[in-house]
């Protein structure tokens, strides 16, 4: 295979180096590489990370292929800049065998564009009453790892409870989408002034807060790992920020949308603002950033949600929930981490790949950009600033809430395993 | 104005008296032997209601009516939405039949407003009700109904309600009508009240400009008007009070609590009433209860509102079909 050598490139924010690329692996890291046989990519001063890897992509396929299907959800995220997504379970049929996990693994694999770790649901059909086979689909060829019935909560205390346990004997971990389901009976927004005066049905953030402090208790009294998806409210920080500090093994992610945006965007009554959880408030916002600063919050997440047009071109009640997130993932956390001071680019490492590669054990993602490591690598513009545009996505969606807004940071390259997947902006 | 009416938190205190006034100028023609206008002659208004709601819908039709109009009533209950179709594509099916305003009744909050800012429809979209939201016709029929009963008639134009004690009593979490009132008379001068159990205040209520209040007895010598809203029965199924009699022990209105209100101050109902759950009869069909004076009212402002938003600049009523009696 032919050899890359990136010239000028800041790893990880750091002083400019060359990275040369020689098949699938990185060959040499230093100063003044030679170019010989190598194309070159002049990197320019643009900062190198290892490939990004998202633990919360929902992929659609099978299904919804209206939305999203895998190959159009890969190309998203290698646009995005990511080299690893896990997809999450909730597509039709729901992926919570093995054959359903097989078929989304493969697709992935096929096209080429990302590594595609297919999620295994916790529960038959995520419908919370009984275990899906969690060992099958972990010994399958998709080998998963993750376990989560994202888009509902596991709310039945002993069904977690066993969930938690089981997966110990192949080291698994369950991921949970925490919301108390009675008391987010008809939640449309988050409970709060807002919505008080909007009229819309309350998301409560003790809906969510609940379940966090049951189950970082059920993990401790069992002796299991928890990842907690999505967490969006300053009061779960502090449940989890209590439960690390007790050695509680519990990790956790935060998505884009919550470290930037609040629920007084609700006002427009655009669905395009409507999301599971909800948007919350300032102070949240806030809490979440420095949560992740401080890494009680471990990992961004994106929480990719494509939804089709007429789902969100239509009246508040009426609208699906989600946004898209795997183009737009990185410029928002440069915008809310790096430009606030809160994080260097070694830090959007560490929670946009190294540590989500190790939650979910995504082998030959995350790691350092050194000789001999896999070329798992994206390119960033940081100097770049513009309005997001949506028409511009590789998502087969388009239910961005950034349209418009300007943005710090552009993906121009993005290698997996030393192939190109994103030159100079574009796919190939 | 705007040019829409969608929240009666859009509303300045001059819209809002301005509205009022000129309600009054149409209640005049409900006294003619014609009670018609030319005004919107040639215009053509849909009443668009995904809601089961006669008593609105009939209103705006009086209104529109009297204002000459053309009136479309579209129900969604058997039309292609009950198959379907989306709020957007009825919107514009019904604005290429060239409507020129859009009455809109709908159960999800913020319909209308989506309605009027997504570049869906030009039309003037008027909101007769959404969901949990905003009802303004009906907070402006109650403020109409205030002024008249507690400023006057006469002495009433031109005024606000300045200083006015109004206390609002119920279902406050589920009710469009405590929203729109809360901000109207904000907005106007008043002094507005809630009551209610705890259960039916919304989370994050602090913020309302209001007073809120769970005992219903201490309020009520301190009021000019009180306004009962509407308790459905569902409700303690889903906990929010224990049993009916206990709701109406604690939050109804009956003779002995009526009995504590100032001589002058008046019950309001924006209707329909449960009799026995938040007011008895002796209450309703008392000479104090404005409930039938609030749906005469309505068609007024109605009229009013669509005037101002269609009406464009020609005087609501000539002084020669006019005969200003008082």
């Amino acid at each position: 295979m032919s050899k890359i050598l990136i010239r000028g490139a800041k790893v990880l924010g750091g002083e400019p180096q060359d990275v040369l690329i020689d098949g699938e692996t990185i060959a040499e890291v230093g100063t003044g590489l030679s170019a010989e046989g190598a194309e070159v990519v002049e990197a320019g001063g643009k900062v190198l990370l290892p490939g990004l890897v998202d633990l919360h992509t929902h992929l659609r396929e099978p299904g919804r292929e209206d939305s999203e299907t895998v190959l159009t959800g890969t190309r998203a995220a290698a646009s995005g800049g990511f080299t690893a997504v896990f997809a999450m379970a909730n597509t039709f049929p729901v992926a919570d065998t093995a054959g359903v996990v097989e078929q989304v693994y493969r697709l992935g694999k096929e096209h080429g564009y990302c590594d595609v770790q297919p999620i295994g649901a916790v529960t038959v059909g995520l419908e919370g009453q009984k275990l899906a086979e969690l060992g099958a689909m972990h010994e399958s060829a998709a080998g998963v790892t993750v376990f989560s019935d994202d888009g509902k909560c596991v709310h039945d205390a002993v069904i977690m409870r066993r969930a938690l346990e089981y997966v110990k004997a192949f080291g698994g971990v369950v991921a949970q989408h925490a919301q108390e389901p009675r008391l987010t009976e008809g939640a449309q927004m988050n409970e709060g002034v807002v919505s008080a005066e909007l009229g819309l049905g309350g998301w409560p953030a003790v809906a969510e807060e609940s379940i966090i402090a049951r189950d970082v208790l059920l993990a401790e009294h069992v002796g299991s790992r928890v990842h907690i998806c999505h967490l969006s409210t300053a009061g779960s920080v502090e449940i989890v920020r209590w439960a690390k500090s007790r050695g509680i093994d519990v990790t956790a992610e935060v998505t884009p949308h919550h470290l930037l945006l609040t629920d007084e965007l609700v006002r427009s009554y655009n669905p395009v603002y409507k999301v599971n959880p909800p948007l919350r408030t300032e102070r949240d916002v806030l809490a979440l950033r420095e949560a992740l600063a401080d890494g009680t919050i471990d990992i961004v997440a994106t929480d990719h949600a494509p939804h089709p047009h007429e789902d969100k071109d239509c009246e508040w009640a009426a609208a699906a929930m989600g946004m898209v997130g795997l183009e737009t993932a990185l410029s928002v956390v440069q915008e809310t981490m790096v430009e606030t001071g809160l994080l260097d680019w070694a830090g959007v490492a560490d929670r946009m790949s190294i540590t989500p590669a190790r939650i979910g054990q995504a082998a030959g993602h995350g790691r350092p950009v050194s000789a001999g490591e896999p070329a798992n690598l994206t390119l960033v513009d940081t100097a770049y600033r513009g309005a997001v545009d949506s028409a511009g996505f590789a998502s087969r969606s388009r239910n961005t809430p950034y349209e418009g807004r300007e943005l710090p940071g552009r993906v121009t390259h993005t290698w997996l395993r030393g192939k190109a997947t994103l030159v100079d902006g574009k796919l190939t | 104005m705007q040019r829409h009416l969608i929240s009666a938190a859009d509303l300045t205190r001059d819209d809002a008296v301005l509205i009022l006034d000129t309600a009054e100028e149409m209640a005049r023609v409900a006294d003619r032997p014609i009670k018609k206008l030319p005004t919107l002659r040639g215009r053509t208004i849909v009443n668009l209601f995904f809601e089961d709601s006669t008593r609105t819908r009939i209103s705006f039709e009086a209104a529109e009516k009297r204002l000459s109009a053309d009136v479309i009533n579209f129900s969604a209950k058997g039309s292609s939405v009950s198959k379907g179709e989306s709020l957007k594509d009825t919107a514009q099916t019904l604005e290429a039949m060239g409507v020129d305003a859009v009455v809109i009744r709908h159960g999800a909050s913020g319909a209308p407003y989506r309605l009027a800012n997504s570049g869906w429809i030009d039309a003037a979209v008027i909101n007769a009700g959404d969901g949990t939201h905003q009802h303004p016709t009906q907070a402006l029929l109650d403020a109409f109904t205030m002024r008249r009963r507690l400023v006057g008639r006469d002495a009433g134009l031109g005024q606000d309600l300045s200083g006015k004690r109004i206390t609002l009593v119920g279902d406050v979490l589920h009710s469009r009508v405590a929203r729109s009132n809360v901000d109207l008379l904000h907005t106007l001068g008043a002094e507005v009240t809630l009551v209610a159990p705890p259960t039916l205040l919304p989370v994050g209520i602090e913020s309302w400009p209001c007073e809120v209040s769970y005992d219903l007895d201490s309020t009520l010598p301190k009021s000019d008007a009180v306004m009962m809203l509407r308790v459905q029965r569902e409700r303690m199924h889903a906990a929010f009070f224990p049993t009916e009699r206990e709701y109406s022990r604690r939050y109804g209105l009956d003779g002995d609590r009526m009995a504590r209100m100032p001589e002058h101050a008046i019950v309001m109902h924006p209707g329909p009433m449960v009799r026995g759950m938040e007011i008895t009869a002796e209450v309703a069909d008392s000479d104090r209860c404005t409930v039938v004076e609030q749906v005469a009212n309505g068609v007024s402002i109605r009229m009013a509102v669509l005037y101002l938003l269609l009406g464009g600049n020609e005087p609501a009523v000539t002084h020669t079909r006019t005969t200003e009696e008082k």
